[in-house]
């Protein structure tokens, strides 16, 4: 695997595929418990955990399974995993395990894992294939942190509340109270909040890229102008 | 030809078989793995919810063991068989914890516990899950307000039948500004759950204790709330 390939793929998967702002796949997740830092980057992880897995375990397998038979096949390896991560969760980490509950098993059907897997996995070494599942889930987990930080500083004035639930009762100092007696804006914590944000976010996304465009195309003026000059 | 899709359709469906036997494999070897760490941490996480409103010095037993099972009854507002925790002190019975439901919240059913001393006082109060409305009806959760608290120590004694009530409606409780609906279901639910034990208390303490396998059939308290 070449540095060129390695560089492209976490260049996909963090920014110019990006799940959250320009594949826009996986919504469910993303509305539902980006209301605040912690929530999000913790469903965020546990998907790219689960994606990393599924693409290593699917990618050596590739050419075993027939054709018919791969959904079924692949859907069963991801299920597998996510029913493990959960199990795992209840275990060791039981109070973000009550939080989360029931999203983590709606992991399966997230579109985005099985997307990868079909796009990627089933195409390339399991080496790429686990990178590519990391940097997607990575590129989401990091679209759940800037999304929950917004909600959360507007809904409630904090942030990184609920980190005790992942550190234990030590953490509880490190929040942040962004706004003191803040009395809270329901909006934002509510799913319209969620719409209103992501919007946003893919608002500012598409800026930046055409932002980027228009600087290229003028560095390109510049060059043939200078160049007929 | 036919021969040959047939190999294949074999072919596939042992491929198939295959993975679900190793899948299922994998999963029996985790839930081996993780179910008593699970089991544990679901114990500690019931009674770290129950000692929030049974004072350690209220009972010497093993609370979270010592069960009894309550017919579903409309003073208790579920239509479910629920487990109820009793407390003991040198053998004698000093409380016990109702899993209740307040079935008029401002959005659907409000679920709590409620400690009551034998003598008809209240330990305290806890919502273990609810759906009012964020910001406004949640005062009823401890970590957002201590409103709750309101609860102990009052009883059918010294609250009088229309002292149950919010203030607004010329009873003895608080209530906040734009949300008298929640603490109304509240107020209610809570003075029926004292009377339900005042009508039953003795049969309470007096049944024998659940097995495990029934306990694991109705479900205790758990928490759904931070």
């Amino acid at each position: 695997m070449t540095y060129q390939e390695f560089k492209d793929i976490f260049y996909n998967g963090l920014w110019k595929q990006n799940t959250g702002v320009v594949q826009l796949l996986g919504m469910c997740p993303i509305l539902a418990v980006s209301s605040s830092v912690v929530n999000g980057v913790s469903l965020g992880l546990a998907t790219a955990v689960v994606m990393a897995l599924s693409g290593a375990a699917i990618a050596p397998i590739r050419q075993v399974v027939p054709n018919e038979a791969r959904i079924p096949v692949f859907i069963l390896i991801i299920a597998v995993l996510v029913t493990v991560i959960q199990f795992a969760m209840n275990a060791y980490m039981y109070s973000l395990y009550v939080v989360l509950g029931i999203f983590i098993p709606l992991i399966v059907t997230n579109c985005i894992v099985l997307a990868r897997i079909e796009a990627f996995a089933s195409k390339n070494p399991a080496l790429q294939s686990a990178l590519d599942g990391l940097a997607m889930g990575f590129g989401l987990t990091a679209v759940l942190a800037v999304l929950g930080g917004i909600r959360e500083i507007f809904g409630h004035g904090t942030l990184l509340s609920g980190i005790d639930l992942v550190f234990g009762e030590a953490a509880k100092s490190w929040v942040i109270t962004v706004v003191p007696n803040y009395h809270g804006f329901l909006l934002a914590i509510l799913p319209p909040g969620a719409f209103i944000v992501l919007g946003l976010l893919i608002a500012m996304k598409n800026w930046l890229n055409l932002r980027a465009e228009r600087k290229v195309n003028a560095t390109i003026t510049i060059a043939v102008s200078s160049q007929t000059a | 030809m036919r021969r040959s899709m047939a190999k294949a359709s074999v072919y596939t469906a042992l491929n198939l078989m295959f993975f679900a036997v190793i899948g299922t494999a994998l999963l029996a070897l985790t839930y081996d793995l993780t179910h008593e760490p699970i089991a544990r941490s679901e114990e500690n996480e019931k009674l770290k919810l129950v000692t929030q409103i049974v004072p350690a010095a209220a009972y010497d037993n093993d609370i979270i063991k010592d069960t009894a099972q309550l017919a579903p009854d409309k003073l208790l507002g579920n239509d479910e068989t629920t487990i109820a925790y009793r407390g003991r002190l040198n053998d004698q019975p000093s409380i016990a914890v109702l899993q209740v439901i307040a079935p008029d919240g401002y959005s659907g059913k409000i679920h709590f516990i409620i400690a009551i001393y034998r003598d008809g006082r209240i330990g305290g109060v806890r919502v273990v899950s609810h759906k009012e409305t964020p910001g406004l009806g949640d005062y009823i959760e401890i970590a957002k307000n201590n409103w709750i608290t309101g609860f102990n120590d009052t009883s059918l004694e010294n609250h009088k039948d229309s002292d149950w009530q919010v203030k607004k409606d010329g009873g003895a409780f608080d209530y906040m500004a734009g949300a008298t609906i929640t603490p109304r279901a509240m107020v209610k639910a809570v003075h029926k759950a004292l009377q339900y034990f005042a009508q039953h208390r003795d049969e309470l303490f007096a049944q024998s204790p659940l097995s495990s396998l029934d306990k694991g059939r109705l479900g205790g308290v758990n928490s759904n709330l931070r």
